[in-house]
């Protein structure tokens, strides 16, 4: 009877007119912002990719804080953590090393990318895996494997977004469910088309600000209300001990167990080694000034790894509350990703519910941007130029990648609209794995050649398919699926060609890792191979002093764009 | 590009002070700190020992910063030029 009231009355089920009215202002604001960045820090004509999609390369220190910030901690990892912390706790947490030790990896080989990126004028990742091993085919593997694994990213910015909707009872069923949420992409879709890589970074500048606020005033208020920290763990712990009615196993603990450390670790640096492996990341990097600006970020750049972890900890909030994920009147199911927006809309009042509501709306707004540019990039420059249009002038480049970026989102849109918004979770779970296999052609070739490109080729072949083949081999007992059930891979069932290493080990590993190492043992088992056999490896156009050029150098390739106009 | 390189500008730059960005990673070494006691401000050991590696992290990161900042031109190389070392004496 009384969980009967508190379902009525409860989030998700009737319109939460305060939350929409400002959730909707804040919206229209940044929409404006959009469409106003296109004469941003304009120098030359948004006719070059360089300018589009890059921003013109010269973003300043505070500029690239705010755009990498809202472009790496997007609006789902600020919806999926908490949530995964509710579901399995201790385990959740693994968002805190895999942002923290992510800066030190990537610092030295981000500043090379950076300058072998300016100096030879290129674009995407895929770009320098071209000059670096003079290989059309293995560029192209890398652009694909990129396109392919921000696809469902941007899908699943959609699903933060009707996540909020939702909670604020905008909770239809069929197309018209769909129609806030369509109307919100059709905007950005327009102002990325005319602004490009500025419009994100502008809009960051408001997303950055809102969710700080949101989440800081969150993590100071709530626990205070609840009886401190001390007492939601133990609650948490508590509740996450009781056994799963499906399972009848414990669904977590607010530590970790003795088989999940493993998980935890390889989970965490797998992460880590993949994110700027990520077009989107790469995009937010090379459209900096110089190497400084790089440097100084990823000193400022883990403020959100903190933001993050204290958001993580909201889990237990939601846990220690008593919060119940809203059922998603599309599919039937409960959607744990409406955790937090439930949390934010029972906890606080409707005011300040509507302005975090408008920072998780607006933060899937500035990565979407960004990865449907990045995403574009690599079909105008990798697909397009080199085997469409081999002779694209810089402005046919421009208008291609334009357009591309305009299919990308629409292709994300039909992602929600026509297929189950889980199916694109267990994408962006793949895309985690698949990106990851990318290092080698990618990040190691930064520092050596050694590599053969059709070792490269050869590794990038079974780090996919083993990837690939361990995660459909993965069950989730609880939601009773086969195929797809998560990132925890026992030991005891990782088999090559029939032989079990691990005999029945129950440790848990991120397959993903387990990939990447046989991605590097192939690698190096046919480029021993190769050079014995002495196959070409192709011709490296860059030098060596191209991986330290810096931003006051003479001879410097002057940016695309501005060759015409006067430097800012 | 192609004069700088000629300048002695090698591919790959060590330096000592870069070892220190391995330090962060030893927050991966979980048997270290999957405990619930000691708490502080109510939080279990496992998280606020995860917490205090944000600040290591920064740290390390901002040490190789700024130890590394003005090698414009690896040392120790007795063959370089002496275009640059009067580059390096007028600084930036």
């Amino acid at each position: 009877m009384k969980t009967d009231m508190i379902m009525a009355a409860g989030p998700g089920s009737t319109l939460q007119w305060p939350e929409l009215t400002i959730f909707v202002l804040l919206f229209v604001l940044v929409s404006v912002l959009g469409f106003v960045a296109s004469r941003w820090k304009s120098a030359g004509s948004l006719d070059h990719l360089d300018e589009w999609g890059l921003g013109g390369r010269r973003f300043g220190s505070w500029v690239t804080w705010f755009l990498v910030g809202g472009d790496l901690y997007t609006a789902y990892t600020f919806v999926a953590v908490p949530a995964l912390v509710f579901g399995a706790g201790a385990l959740g947490f693994y968002a805190l090393p895999y942002t923290v030790v992510l800066y030190p990896i990537v610092f030295l080989p981000a500043l090379r990318l950076w300058s072998v990126s300016r100096s030879r004028g290129y674009v995407t990742p895929a770009d320098f895996v071209r000059g670096r091993f003079g290989s059309p085919t293995l560029a192209l593997l890398i652009a694909i494997t990129g396109i392919v694994a921000t696809m469902p990213y941007i899908a699943l910015q959609l699903a933060g977004i009707e996540a909020v909707l939702r909670t604020m009872g905008v909770n239809g069923g069929g197309l018209v469910g769909h129609l806030p949420l369509l109307i919100a992409f059709v905007i950005l879709a327009v102002y990325t088309y005319q602004s490009g890589l500025r419009a994100p970074a502008l809009i960051a500048f408001v997303k950055d600000g809102l969710i700080y606020v949101v989440i800081l005033v969150a993590v100071f208020y709530l626990p205070a209300k609840f009886g401190g920290w001390s007492h939601i763990f133990d609650v948490s712990q508590q509740k996450l001990a009781t056994p799963d009615p499906t399972t009848h196993k414990p669904s977590g603990s607010i530590v970790l167990g003795s088989t999940n450390q493993l998980q935890y670790i390889t989970l965490a640096l797998g992460s880590a080694l993949a994110l700027f492996l990520y077009p989107h990341s790469v995009t937010g990097v090379l459209a900096s000034r110089g190497r400084n600006v790089i440097k100084r970020n990823m000193m400022a750049l883990p403020a959100y790894s903190l933001l993050l972890g204290l958001l993580a900890l909201l889990g237990y909030v939601a846990l220690t509350a008593g919060v119940k994920p809203i059922i998603n009147a599309a599919t039937g199911s409960a959607d744990s990703n409406t955790v937090v927006p439930v949390l934010f809309d029972t906890q606080f009042p409707a005011w300040f519910a509507g302005i975090a509501f408008a920072a998780i709306g607006i933060g899937a707004l500035v990565p979407a941007a960004i990865m449907s540019i990045a995403a574009a990039n690599l079909w105008t420059r990798n697909i397009y130029k080199e085997y469409l249009r081999k002779n694209a002038t810089p402005a046919q480049e421009a208008k291609q990648a334009k357009l591309a970026s305009l299919i990308v989102k629409f292709g994300a849109v039909a992602f929600i609209l026509f297929i189950n918004p889980q199916f694109s979770i267990d994408l962006q779970l793949i895309g985690g794995v698949l990106i990851l296999q990318t290092l080698p052609a990618v990040a190691l070739a930064l520092y050596t050649r050694w590599l053969h490109r059709w070792g490269l080729i050869a590794g990038w072949v079974i780090g996919m398919a083993w990837g690939l083949a361990m995660l459909y081999g993965i069950p989730n007992p609880k939601t009773g699926r086969a195929h797809f059930g998560g990132s925890a891979l026992p030991l005891g069932n990782l088999s090559i060609f029939g032989w079990h290493p691990f005999g029945g080990s129950q440790l848990q590993i991120y397959p993903g890792f387990v990939a990447l190492v046989a991605n590097l043992v192939v690698a190096v088992v046919v480029t021993v191979i190769a050079r014995a056999a002495k196959v070409p490896n192709g011709t490296d156009e860059t030098v060596p002093g191209d991986y330290h050029a810096d931003e006051h150098d003479e001879n410097l390739r002057p940016v695309g764009g501005s060759l015409t106009s006067v430097e800012a | 590009m192609s004069g700088k390189a000629a300048g002695g500008v090698s591919g790959i730059r060590l330096s000592a002070w870069n070892l220190l960005l391995l330090v962060p990673l030893l927050m991966l070494v979980t048997p270290w700190f999957n405990f619930d006691k000691p708490r502080v401000f109510g939080l279990p050991f496992f998280y606020w020992f995860q917490f205090l590696f944000v600040p290591v992290g920064v740290l390390s990161v901002a040490i190789v910063y700024v130890m590394t900042r003005h090698k414009r031109v690896p040392t120790g190389k007795p063959d370089r030029p002496a275009q640059e070392n009067l580059d390096e004496g007028t600084g930036r």
